[in-house]
C-alpha cells in the first residue's frame, strides 16, 4: 500500500510536464477534499496492470487466445477456495458496481449468501448497455468474452448461483454472437456446465438478447424482460436478492464488474485496491467521445484527473483545452460540468459527487465551444422521453413536459422565469419514481441550468429582440 | 369520491381490524404473546401497532389517516405507479410510495409534511398536464378521483404554458363493446382496469402498448372486452376514461337519488345502489358487502335496468276472444275471483317465478291454503323426494359465499358459476389465484377463467367419485377444506333426486375420509334464481308434475316465465299471470295482473347461501302496476276470504310466523342436521338417466338474457349481438 502511495506522488508530475505544474497549484485544495488518507489521485496505468488486454480486438478473442492472455488460469483453485474467500477478496478490492450506481460489489454479492430456502439462485449479468456515450461492455462482450464467462463462474460460485443469464442489448448482434460462441467453447472445454473446471460445481450460462429498450438496463426491468414480460421496473422492496428472476434470489451486476472478478481473485484484492483513491479503487474502462481528436475506450486507473485522461488518451479536445465548453463525465444521465470544473476534477465516484455530477459508467462526453449546449441537452431529454417506460406519472408526464420546454429554450421562445420552473420540475421528477430513469433524465437538465443559465437567458433575450425586429 | 373512499376505508379497516383481533386471539390460544408480532411506528406522531408486512397506507388508514391514491386498490395487486401516495419518512431522502412499502419498526411517517405535500402537488400537476380537463362534458364529473384530489392536494394555479405551443396529448378512443365508453385521452395510466381484467375477471386482453408518454391502455387489438363482470372497470377507473355507455350524458351524480337495494338477476343477492331521478332508474352501482359481492357486480345486474322500461305490463288485461284486452283493476280481479269460487281441494295452483319476493310468495301461499290447496311450486323444480324442503341444508350453498376462496379443493358439478353466478366465480378465481385452490369440473367443457381438472360429462362420475374409483377422489380426500358445488339446474332433470342424493352421499364419503373443520360444509348447491331459496323456505314443495296431474282450475304464475310451463299441459286451466313484464308467462295467460319489478317494491329475498336481504322501492311501478302482495290482498278480498294483512309490516309479521329467519336481514341462519340429511339421502334409490350433464349457459352470449327484465333490455341485446359478432 505504501509503495502505491509513493508512486502516485512521483509518477504523474514527470509524465505531465508543463500541465502538471499548473495543476500542482490547485491540486492540494481540490483533490484532498474527498479522501483524507491514501492516494490523492490516480495516475496512468502500467501495461502489466491492465485487466482487459484485448480491448481493441487485436488478438484472438476465442478460448485459445483468451487462455494465452491468462484467462481460465487455475480457475479451479479459485473456486475451491470457496464463496467466502471470493467475497472477501472482492470486498478487500473495494470494487464498486461499474454499471453506474457504484454499489460495493462484495457487499451486494454477500446478500445472496443467506441460508437457502430451496429456491435456486441466479446471477444476471447486465449487458444492456444503452446509456448514450457508454461503450465499454460491448468491448468485453466481443473482444474478451472469456473474461466475462470466467467472471460469471466465479461470481456465481460466490453467491451460490446455479446459473447465469447474460442479458445483451438487442443491437449488439456480433457481441451476443461472440459471447455465445465463447460460452459454447467453455462448455466444450468443461470449464462451465456440469462439474465446471472439475471443481464439482455445476453452473450454466445462458445468453438472452434484449430488444433495444434502454429501460431494460434497469435491474428489475431487465428481470421482467428475461421473464418475457414488458420491461417495466418492479417495485422495491422486495429487492431482487429476495425475489428476483422467476421469483428466486437474484443478483444483477454489470458486465465489467463481473469481468474484473477473475483478475481480482488471481492477483488479490489488495492489488486491485492499490489503484485509485480509497473507496474508489481499481481500474476502469473509460469511454471518451465527442469533441476530442481521438475518441476511444481505454482502461485507466480510477481517480485519474479528467483533463489528463482526455489529453493522454483522446488526443485532447478539438481546438485545444481552452476550446472546451463542458463535459458530461459519466454517460448521458450525469449532469454536465463546465470547463473550470473539468480542469481539476478526478474521475471517480466521490470527486464527481463533490462537483454535483456523477461517475456513472465513466462515459466521458466532451463538448467544445461549437456545441449548442441547450440543444445537446434537449437531444438527451428527447432520448429519455422516448425511453421512459411510462409506468410512473412523474417520469411519463414530467420528461415530455421538460422536453417541450427545452425545445422552446433552444430557440429562446420562453420566459426567463420558466428556467426556475424547469428547475422545479426536475426536482419534482427526481426521486419520485420507481426506478432511476427519471432521475437520470432530470440531472442533465439540472446540470444545464446550474452551469449554463446565462446562456439560456441570453437566448431568450435574443429571441425577444428578434421578435420585436421582425414585428 | 374521496369521502366515499374514506368511509370505505373505515369500514374495511374496521373489518380488517376485526380480523386482526381475531388473529391475535387465536395466537393467544397457541400461547404466543400477540404483542411481539406487532410493529410500532408513528404516523404523523400518532403511535400505532400493526402486524409485520402491513403497508404504510394500510397502517395510516388504521390510524384514521387517509393517504391519497389513484392506482392503489384494496382488491387488486399493488402497482405503485401513480406516485400519488408518496409520503416522507423521517431520516430518508426519498419519499416512498405508501401503498407498496411495508412498515418498519420505529419509522416516523409524515403524511402532511412539506416534502409530502410537495410530492403530491408535483404528481398532481403531472397528471393534469396531459389530462384534457373536459370535466363539463365528462360523465365522471362529480365522482372523479382526479377532480377531488386535485381540489384537496393539488396546486391552485396552473403553470402549463405549453398548452399554447404544443398542446396536450390526445389518444384515440377504443371500442371495447356496448357497455363501456372510453375516452382514452382522459386516462391517467393507473392500470386498475388492466389489473382487474387479469386478476378478477381472468381476461388478459387488457394491457399497455407503447412507452413513455405514448403509452396507451387498451386491448392491443380492436375487440370486445368479453367478460361478464366488465362493468366494474367503470367504477375502478378513477377518471372518466372508462364510463358507462348506456349512462353517457344521462345525469350528474349529485342530481340522482340513491336507494340501497339488492340485485335479483341471480341468486347471489349482490348489494346494489339504484341511482334514480324523476321516477326512472338511471343506473345501478354496486354497494360494498364483504360477505357477498365485495364491491363487484355482474354486467347483468348493472346494465339490464333499461329492461325495466320496456315490455312492461302497465294495465290489467283479460283475454277476450283469444286476444288480450286492457281492462281496469276491478274487472280483472272480479274475473279471477269468479274462478276461485267453489273450488274443491287442490284445484288452484301457483308457480313462483325467478324474481318473486317473500311477501308475495307468502301471500300466495296463504291464499291457496285458504282454498285448500298445496299446489305451490317454483319455476325451477327442486326434487321433493328425501328431505325435500324440510331440511334447509338440503338446498343451500351451506358454506357461505365468503368462504369459497378459503376452500382448497372445489368440485363443480353441472354448474357454470361464471355465468350462473359471476360473483361466486370471482370467489373461486380468488381461491385459485391466492390460495392454490384445485378445481374439478363435471359437465360440458366451459371456460371458467381459471384452470380446472376436467372430469367428464357423465352423471356416473358422481358415483365413481363416491366409490373412490376416480382419481380426483384422492385430491378431495387430501383436502382440508373441500367443497362440492352442485348446480341447481341438474336438479330439474328427471333424475334430479338421484343426483342430489348421490352428491350428498359423495359429500358424506369425503367427510368420512378427511378431517374437515367443524364449521366447514362440504355440500353446497348453487342456485340460479333469486326467489328459489325464499320459495323453498316458505314451503313451495310441490312439483310441476303434481300440478299437471291435479288439473287445477286456476293457475297463478308469479312472474313465472319458463317455457317448461306449457299451455297444453294446462289446457283447461284458467291462467293468471302476475308480473312486471310481458314475457312468455303473459303470452299464455287468461288474465294479466301488472306487478312491480324489484326496483319498485320492498321485497325480501333469500340468496343462495340463505342470507335474507331486502330490496327497497326506488321508484313507483309504472301505470296501474302494483306491488304483487297488494294485488293478492285485493284479490283475496274480492274472492271473499280477506287475507288479514293490510300493510307491509303485517305481511312481514306473517312471514315471521312461518320462517322467522327471513326477516333477519343480512344474517345467515346456520344450517345443520347434515348427518340426518345424509341418512335420508341414503334411502333414495333410483337410476341415473343416460343423458350427460348439460348446462344452459355455456358461452357469454347465453349469459346476458336469462329473465324477463334482461330479455326486455336493449343493452343486453346489444351485448349478445356484440359477442356473437366477435365469434
Amino acid at each position: 500500500m505504501a509503495g502505491a502511495i509513493v508512486r502516485s506522488f512521483n509518477l504523474p508530475r514527470k509524465q505531465l510536464g508543463l500541465l502538471g505544474q499548473i495543476r500542482n497549484k490547485q491540486q492540494p485544495k481540490n483533490y484532498s477534499d474527498a479522501a483524507s488518507e491514501g492516494k490523492k489521485y490516480g495516475s496512468p496505468l502500467k501495461d502489466e496492470d491492465r485487466i482487459f488486454t484485448n480491448l481493441y480486438g487485436r488478438h484472438d478473442w476465442r478460448l485459445k487466445g483468451a487462455m494465452k492472455r491468462g484467462d481460465w488460469y487455475k480457475t479451479k483453485e479459485i473456486i475451491d477456495k470457496g464463496a467466502d474467500w471470493i467475497i472477501n477478496e472482492v470486498k478487500l478490492s473495494g470494487l464498486r458496481g461499474r454499471g453506474g450506481a457504484g454499489f460495493p460489489s462484495g457487499m451486494k454479492w454477500s446478500f445472496m449468501n443467506k441460508p437457502s430456502d430451496g429456491r435456486p439462485k441466479f446471477l444476471v449479468v447486465n449487458g444492456d448497455e444503452g446509456e448514450p456515450g457508454t461503450c465499454k461492455d460491448r468491448e468485453i462482450l466481443r473482444h474478451d468474452p472469456h473474461k466475462l464467462i470466467e467472471g460469471c463462474l466465479i461470481a456465481g460460485k460466490a453467491m451460490g448461483a446455479c446459473a447465469a443469464y447474460i442479458y445483451i442489448r438487442g443491437e449488439f448482434y456480433n457481441e451476443a454472437s461472440n459471447t455465445q460462441v465463447a460460452i459454447a467453447e467453455a462448455y466444450q472445454a468443461g470449464l462451465i456446465g456440469k462439474n465446471s473446471c472439475n471443481s464439482g460445481y455445476d453452473f450454466d450460462i445462458f445468453v438472452q438478447r434484449g430488444a433495444g429498450a434502454y429501460i431494460c438496463g434497469e435491474e428489475t426491468a431487465l428481470i421482467e424482460s428475461i421473464e418475457g414480460k414488458q420491461g417495466k421496473p418492479r417495485l422495491k422492496p422486495p429487492f431482487p436478492a429476495d425475489v428476483g428472476l422467476f421469483g428466486c434470489p437474484t443478483t444483477v451486476t454489470n458486465v465489467e464488474t463481473v469481468a474484473v472478478a477473475p483478475a481480482i481473485c488471481r492477483r488479490g484484492g489488495s492489488w486491485f485496491a492499490s489503484f485509485g483513491r480509497p473507496r474508489n479503487s481499481g481500474t476502469k474502462l473509460y469511454n471518451i467521445s465527442g469533441h476530442v481528436n481521438n475518441p476511444c475506450t481505454v482502461e485507466e486507473e480510477m481517480s485519474i484527473p479528467l483533463k489528463e485522461l482526455i489529453e493522454r488518451h483522446a488526443g485532447g479536445v478539438i481546438g485545444g483545452w481552452d476550446n472546451l465548453l463542458g463535459i458530461i463525465p459519466g454517460g448521458s444521465s450525469t449532469p454536465v460540468i463546465p470547463k473550470n470544473i473539468c480542469d481539476t476534477v478526478l474521475m471517480d465516484y466521490d470527486d464527481l459527487v463533490r462537483v454535483q455530477s456523477s461517475f456513472g459508467t465513466a462515459a466521458v462526453i466532451v463538448m467544445n465551444k461549437q456545441t449548442d449546449i441547450i440543444k445537446a441537452i434537449t437531444r438527451l431529454i428527447s432520448f429519455y422521453k422516448h425511453e421512459s417506460c411510462g409506468q410512473c406519472t412523474p417520469c411519463r408526464e414530467g420528461i415530455s413536459w421538460m422536453y417541450k420546454i427545452l425545445q422552446r429554450f433552444v430557440e429562446g421562445n420562453a420566459e426567463v422565469q420558466e428556467i426556475d420552473m424547469l428547475w422545479e420540475l426536475t426536482k419534482q421528477i427526481e426521486l419520485h419514481t420507481i426506478c432511476a430513469l427519471a432521475d437520470g433524465a432530470a440531472w442533465p437538465v439540472q446540470g444545464l441550468i446550474r452551469h449554463f443559465r446565462p446562456e439560456i437567458e441570453d437566448r431568450i433575450k435574443n429571441f425577444k429582440v428578434n421578435d420585436l425586429v421582425s414585428c | 369520491m374521496i369521502r366515499y373512499l374514506m368511509i370505505r376505508g373505515k369500514t374495511i379497516t374496521s373489518y380488517r381490524h376485526g380480523t386482526s383481533i381475531n388473529v391475535s386471539s387465536s395466537s393467544k390460544q397457541h400461547g404466543v404473546e400477540p404483542k411481539t408480532n406487532l410493529i410500532e411506528l408513528f404516523i404523523d406522531e400518532k403511535a400505532i401497532q400493526v402486524p409485520p408486512g402491513t403497508t404504510i397506507l394500510k397502517a395510516a388508514s388504521l390510524a384514521g389517516i387517509e393517504i391519497p391514491r389513484f392506482c392503489y386498490h384494496e382488491r387488486l395487486a399493488v402497482a405503485g405507479n401513480c406516485r400519488m401516495c408518496l409520503v416522507e419518512i423521517e431520516k430518508q431522502v426519498k419519499p416512498v410510495a405508501a401503498c407498496a412499502m411495508p412498515v418498519m419498526k420505529g419509522w416516523r411517517v409524515k403524511t402532511n409534511s412539506n416534502l409530502t405535500q410537495k410530492a403530491r402537488e408535483g404528481v398532481m400537476e403531472f397528471l393534469l398536464v396531459n389530462h384534457p380537463l373536459d370535466c363539463p362534458i365528462c360523465d365522471q364529473g362529480g365522482e372523479c378521483d382526479l377532480q377531488d384530489q386535485s381540489m384537496a392536494f393539488g396546486n391552485d394555479r396552473s403553470r402549463f404554458v405549453d398548452i399554447d405551443y404544443s398542446g396536450k396529448r390526445a389518444v384515440e378512443d377504443k371500442d371495447i363493446g356496448p357497455l363501456i365508453k372510453t375516452a382514452m385521452t382522459r386516462c391517467i395510466h393507473c392500470t386498475r382496469c388492466i389489473r382487474f381484467a387479469s386478476e378478477i375477471a381472468g381476461i388478459d386482453d387488457f394491457g399497455t402498448t407503447g412507452r413513455g408518454n405514448e403509452m396507451q391502455v387498451g386491448m392491443y387489438v380492436k375487440k370486445l372486452f368479453m367478460s361478464e363482470v366488465s362493468g366494474n372497470i367503470i367504477d375502478l377507473c378513477p377518471v372518466g376514461a372508462l364510463t358507462s355507455k348506456p349512462y353517457a350524458f344521462v345525469a350528474r351524480p349529485w342530481e340522482n337519488y340513491r336507494t340501497d337495494s339488492i340485485d335479483v338477476h341471480d341468486a347471489v343477492g349482490s348489494n346494489i345502489v339504484i341511482s334514480h331521478r324523476t321516477g326512472e332508474v338511471l343506473r345501478i352501482l354496486p354497494r360494498v358487502n364483504e360477505e357477498i359481492n365485495e364491491e363487484w357486480i355482474s354486467d347483468k345486474a348493472r346494465f339490464s335496468y333499461d329492461g325495466l322500461k320496456r315490455q312492461r305490463i302497465i294495465t290489467p288485461m283479460i283475454k277476450l276472444n283469444g286476444e288480450l284486452q286492457n281492462v281496469d283493476w276491478k274487472s280483472a280481479l272480479v274475473s279471477v275471483a269468479n274462478i276461485l269460487q267453489d273450488l274443491s281441494t287442490n284445484k288452484c295452483a301457483a308457480i313462483a317465478g325467478k324474481q318473486a319476493d317473500a311477501e308475495s310468495l307468502v301471500m300466495m301461499k296463504d291464499l291457496l291454503n285458504k282454498f285448500d290447496s298445496e299446489l305451490l311450486t317454483t319455476e325451477q323444480p327442486f326434487p321433493q323426494k328425501g328431505a325435500g324442503v324440510d331440511l334447509r341444508s338440503n338446498y343451500l350453498l351451506n358454506n357461505k359465499i365468503s368462504s369459497i376462496d378459503e376452500a382448497d379443493v372445489v368440485l363443480l358439478i353441472g354448474t357454470n358459476p361464471r355465468y350462473e353466478a359471476p360473483i361466486v366465480n370471482i370467489r373461486i378465481r380468488k381461491g385459485y389465484l391466492h390460495h392454490e385452490q384445485k378445481i374439478g369440473f363435471i359437465g360440458p367443457p366451459v371456460n371458467l377463467t381459471y384452470e380446472y381438472k376436467y372430469l367428464g360429462q357423465s352423471v356416473e362420475l358422481i358415483s365413481q367419485l363416491k366409490l373412490g374409483t376416480n382419481s380426483f377422489r384422492a385430491i378431495l380426500n387430501n383436502a382440508k377444506k373441500p367443497m362440492v358445488i352442485l348446480g341447481s339446474e341438474q336438479l330439474s332433470r328427471p333424475d334430479g333426486a338421484k343426483i342430489l342424493a348421490e352428491v350428498q352421499s359423495l359429500c358424506k364419503a369425503i367427510n368420512n375420509s378427511t378431517k374437515v373443520p367443524k364449521y366447514w360444509k362440504i355440500m353446497n348447491i348453487l342456485h340460479t334464481n333469486a326467489s328459489q331459496v325464499t320459495a323453498l323456505d316458505l314451503g313451495y314443495s310441490s312439483s310441476l308434475d303434481d300440478l299437471k296431474k291435479n288439473k287445477p282450475k286456476i293457475l297463478f304464475l308469479l312472474g313465472a316465465d319458463d317455457p317448461c310451463i306449457k299451455k297444453e299441459d294446462f289446457s283447461k286451466t284458467f291462467i293468471v299471470y302476475m308480473g312486471s313484464h310481458g314475457d312468455y308467462g303473459a303470452s299464455i295467460a287468461d288474465v294479466i295482473l301488472p306487478g312491480a319489478a324489484y326496483t319498485e317494491k320492498c321485497g325480501s329475498f333469500v340468496n343462495m347461501e340463505g342470507r335474507s336481504q331486502q330490496t327497497n322501492a326506488a321508484i313507483t311501478p309504472p301505470g296501474m302496476a302494483r306491488p304483487d302482495w297488494k294485488i293478492i290482498r285485493a284479490l283475496s278480498e274480492i274472492a271473499g276470504i280477506s287475507l288479514p294483512y293490510d300493510n307491509l309490516n303485517e305481511v312481514r309479521n306473517r312471514i315471521a310466523e312461518i320462517a322467522p329467519h327471513l326477516l333477519k336481514y343480512g344474517d345467515i341462519e346456520p344450517t345443520n342436521y347434515f348427518s340426518q340429511l345424509f341418512e335420508i339421502s341414503e334411502t333414495i334409490h333410483g337410476t341415473f338417466s343416460d343423458n350427460p350433464i348439460d348446462i344452459k349457459q355455456k358461452t357469454l352470449d347465453q349469459y346476458f338474457m336469462t329473465d324477463a327484465i334482461s330479455r326486455a333490455s336493449v343493452i343486453m341485446a346489444k351485448c349478445v349481438q356484440a359477442v356473437v359478432k366477435q365469434h
